[in-house]
């Protein structure tokens, strides 16, 4: 039995814990929370030098040419750091999407920018409130033109391409667009985790190209289960950091002559959250397994880890304000931006609800 | 990152299979094998000892035990490769688990060298069946306020008092027991640990009845039974250490709870009974509930991969191993009460002709709660996980540094 990542990979997520510990402290996401910017560019270039970007990117495409269990290391970690920086949108959804699907002159177009970070790439699927199937679609696709309206669009507004879920005769297409050309309008939307921004997309007549060796809807399901479990990862990473705090937290704080870490009320929820976690990391684990063995059981693998890892990173962000107390609530105690980006990241994919009912219908197969 | 035995281990799986494969049945797809129930049915214990002392001629016996005590001094991934060989063969029920997983081990950290010699080889060959005496009414998760007591008289002592939830004790020819041996000391500090014959003069067994019926542990009553000292295991007064060894060894050795309907059964379940008139595997609510319980279940299954994989590579397990049990327990009543909501009103029935799937989920609601309690109670646990992982302050001890006699145990009489 060898469930478990390699001393390599472990290096690799130590290496890059040290780093975001003192590139990208909270006070980095809080930031970019209260400022105007979409996301940190300091902290985007000096992943993009480390490599991280380019981490499961083919060596030819300009990337460091390992595989999906080094990058779910490094997105735990940035998970941990709540880095704000359009990793995912790249990396777990644009990248993927052209490594999946792509030609090879638009994996050479494409994949090397997004290594080198001077891209950032985008993924347009959701076009109204509720669950986004292939029905929902109503995106059009046709004589290399792209008409409808996405949103919201997680790194929208500073993206500099999307890939676009589109009609495209009788099936869903995955259109690459060039959000900087004609035909695009883009808005930044308010989102309720301000470090990870979001927008509003409308192609007219948009000049865009279909992802070559896409195979309809079945290739979108692909591409959101390995970003589902590249994101699973994050959200592991934020639910642990969260724990880690709150753990810290009351084991200083004292209440009638003791720290309230001692009050077994505390106690037990504490270890119901670590477990919690370990059940959602476990699950992530599996997911990585089937995701850099290339494995069928990814289907059922992506959907137990996102459903867990949700769950757990929300119970952690909810326990965390509940046992800060009343600083827990307020604006500058950093509980509210594990709560944010908990919502965010159960919010990017579709629901944990609508992945629990993918995972039935795809036991049922 | 694989599921994959090292070399070494397949090795060792292989060899393990084959001697299996010579000795035993396998077991057809969907087939279970009994379990430690047939031990009451005629016969049934003598099978079981008849194939402890086959494995145990062969060498296949408590494997991980030294050799000198007739194991092979295999490592922990090596006894949970055989445990997986062996499970796939019809073989009797191991009914020697306390004596072999705890009470053995206990015996070679703080036993004599006599008793070492007296008691393990008879006790890995199954020849010999060991009991555990160690909770009281008045002493379960807080075992150190234990009363039952000894007193020493010439070359013995003498035991009063009472024992509970000692599984098979009507089977067993020995029992480690800890007593009460200085009332006027802090409690930790007046315990003693002995062997005692559990067919000694004084020794009453009264099973006791489960809530499902079975009667799988005993009330023992100790009226003047008197032990050798030489059977008294480590010092006077020192018995609480050779406990703590046997609880440790408790987590290690009480198996994975497995038999009783599955997560298959479940959804098969929901496919052939009704929800608004259509299946209830159709309806919303019943998926998203079969997909929460997968989901959790699937969690514990590939946490015990990790656990295996530290074991695999001669490290010690990381602490989300002690998770099973907190988890495990409860999602069992969790989905044993789900399962009998989606029989409507066949769920109230325990006739197999009248519920679904010979009744498995009521005998499975029945038997649940016990496993919450057993072995450690899920507030015990969240304790043990809250004090020894997360490093969380200890409990504020109303009894600390106050002599046994002075401890209170109930309500004060006004």
């Amino acid at each position: 039995m060898n469930f478990d990542f390699s001393d390599d990979q472990k290096l690799l997520r130590k290496t890059a814990r040290e780093y975001l510990a003192e590139h990208a402290p909270l006070t980095l996401c809080r930031a970019v929370l209260e400022s105007e910017a979409s996301y940190s560019d300091t902290l985007w270039k000096g992943v993009a030098e480390l490599g991280w970007l380019g981490t499961a990117i083919p060596e030819e495409y300009g990337g460091a040419g390992f595989g999906r269990l080094e990058l779910v290391a490094i997105a735990e970690e940035l998970g941990h750091a709540l880095a704000p920086i359009p990793f995912s949108s790249s990396i777990y959804l644009a990248s993927e999407a052209l490594q999946l699907a792509g030609s090879a002159a638009q994996k050479q177009q494409y994949l090397p920018k997004l290594a080198s970070g001077e891209w950032i790439g985008s993924f347009a699927h959701a076009e109204r409130p509720g669950e986004q199937g292939a029905a929902e679609i109503t995106t059009t696709f046709s004589n290399g033109k792209l008409s409808g309206a996405k949103v919201p669009v997680a790194d929208g507004a500073t993206a500099h391409f999307a890939i676009v879920t589109t009609q495209a005769g009788k099936d869903i297409g995955l259109a690459l667009v060039d959000l900087t050309g004609s035909g695009v309008t883009r808005t930044t939307v308010r989102s309720i985790d301000p470090s990870r921004s979001l927008a509003s997309l409308r192609f007219d007549g948009a000049p865009a190209q279909l992802l070559a060796n896409a195979g309809g809807w079945a290739t979108v399901q692909t591409l959101l289960d390995r970003a589902a479990v590249l994101m699973a990862f994050e959200q592991v990473g934020g639910a642990s950091r969260a724990f880690e705090i709150t753990r810290e937290y009351t084991l200083g704080r004292y209440a009638f002559g003791r720290a309230i870490a001692s009050f077994q009320a505390i106690k037990h929820r504490l270890a119901d959250l670590y477990v919690e976690i370990e059940l959602a990391r476990s699950n992530c684990y599996y997911g990585a397994w089937a995701l850099g063995n290339d494995a069928p059981e990814l289907r059922v693998a992506a959907c137990g880890a996102r459903a867990s890892a949700t769950d757990a990173f929300e119970l952690a962000s909810k326990e965390m304000i509940q046992l800060h107390g009343g600083v827990g609530y307020t604006w500058e105690f950093d509980c509210h931006l594990f709560y944010r980006r908990s919502k965010w990241l159960a919010a990017a994919l579709g629901s944990a609800n609508q992945w629990r009912e993918q995972l039935i219908q795809r036991l049922e197969q | 990152m694989d599921f994959n035995d090292t070399a070494e281990e397949a090795k060792f799986r292989a060899e393990a299979r084959a001697w299996l494969a010579a000795h035993a049945e396998a077991l057809k797809p969907g087939e279970r094998a009994a379990g430690i129930e047939v031990r009451a049915e005629p016969g049934g214990l003598q099978r079981a000892q008849d194939w402890q002392a086959k494995k145990a001629d062969a060498g296949w016996a408590c494997i991980t035990w030294p050799k000198e005590y007739g194991g092979r001094g295999a490592t922990a991934i090596q006894s949970v490769i055989w445990n997986q060989e062996e499970a796939r063969f019809k073989t009797p029920p191991n009914v020697f688990g306390i004596g072999q997983g705890m009470l053995g081990p206990t015996i070679m950290v703080h036993g004599s060298d006599e008793q070492k010699q007296r008691y393990l080889r008879p006790m890995l060959r199954g020849e010999e069946i060991w009991c555990q005496l160690f909770s009281e009414p008045s002493a379960g998760s807080d075992l150190a306020g234990l009363r039952t007591s000894a007193v020493r008289d010439g070359d013995d002592w003498v035991i009063n008092g009472q024992k509970i939830w000692t599984t098979g004790a009507q089977y067993c020819k020995w029992g480690m027991i800890v007593c009460r041996t200085d009332p006027g000391a802090e409690k930790h500090k007046g315990i003693t640990y002995f062997i005692v014959d559990m067919q000694a003069p004084g020794i009453e067994i009264r099973p006791i009845k489960q809530i499902n019926g079975l009667s799988g542990f005993n009330e023992v009553f100790f009226a003047d039974v008197r032990v050798a000292d030489t059977n008294r295991v480590g010092g006077v007064n020192e018995g609480w250490r050779a406990a703590l060894t046997t609880l440790m060894n408790e987590r290690h050795s009480i198996g994975g709870g497995g038999g009783g309907p599955d997560f298959n059964d479940l959804m098969q379940l929901a496919k052939h009974t009704a929800w608004n008139g259509r299946p209830a595997l159709e309806d919303h609510a019943v998926r998203q509930q079969l997909a929460r319980f997968y989901t959790r279940l699937k969690g514990l299954q590939y946490t015990s991969y990790r656990t295996q994989t530290a074991l695999s590579r001669g490290q010690t397990p990381g602490p989300e191993s002690s998770i099973g049990k907190l988890v495990g327990a409860p999602l069992r009543q969790e989905m044993a009460i789900f399962a009998l909501d989606l029989e409507g009103p066949a769920g109230a029935s325990t006739d197999k002709t009248v519920a679904p799937q010979d009744a498995a989920w009521q005998q499975s609601f029945l038997g649940a709660p016990g496993l919450r309690l057993a072995g450690g109670t899920d507030e015990i646990l969240r304790n043990i996980i809250a004090e020894r992982v997360l490093g969380l302050p200890p409990e504020i001890r109303a009894d600390k540094g106050m002599a046994f006699k002075d401890v209170p145990t109930g309500p004060k009489n006004t």
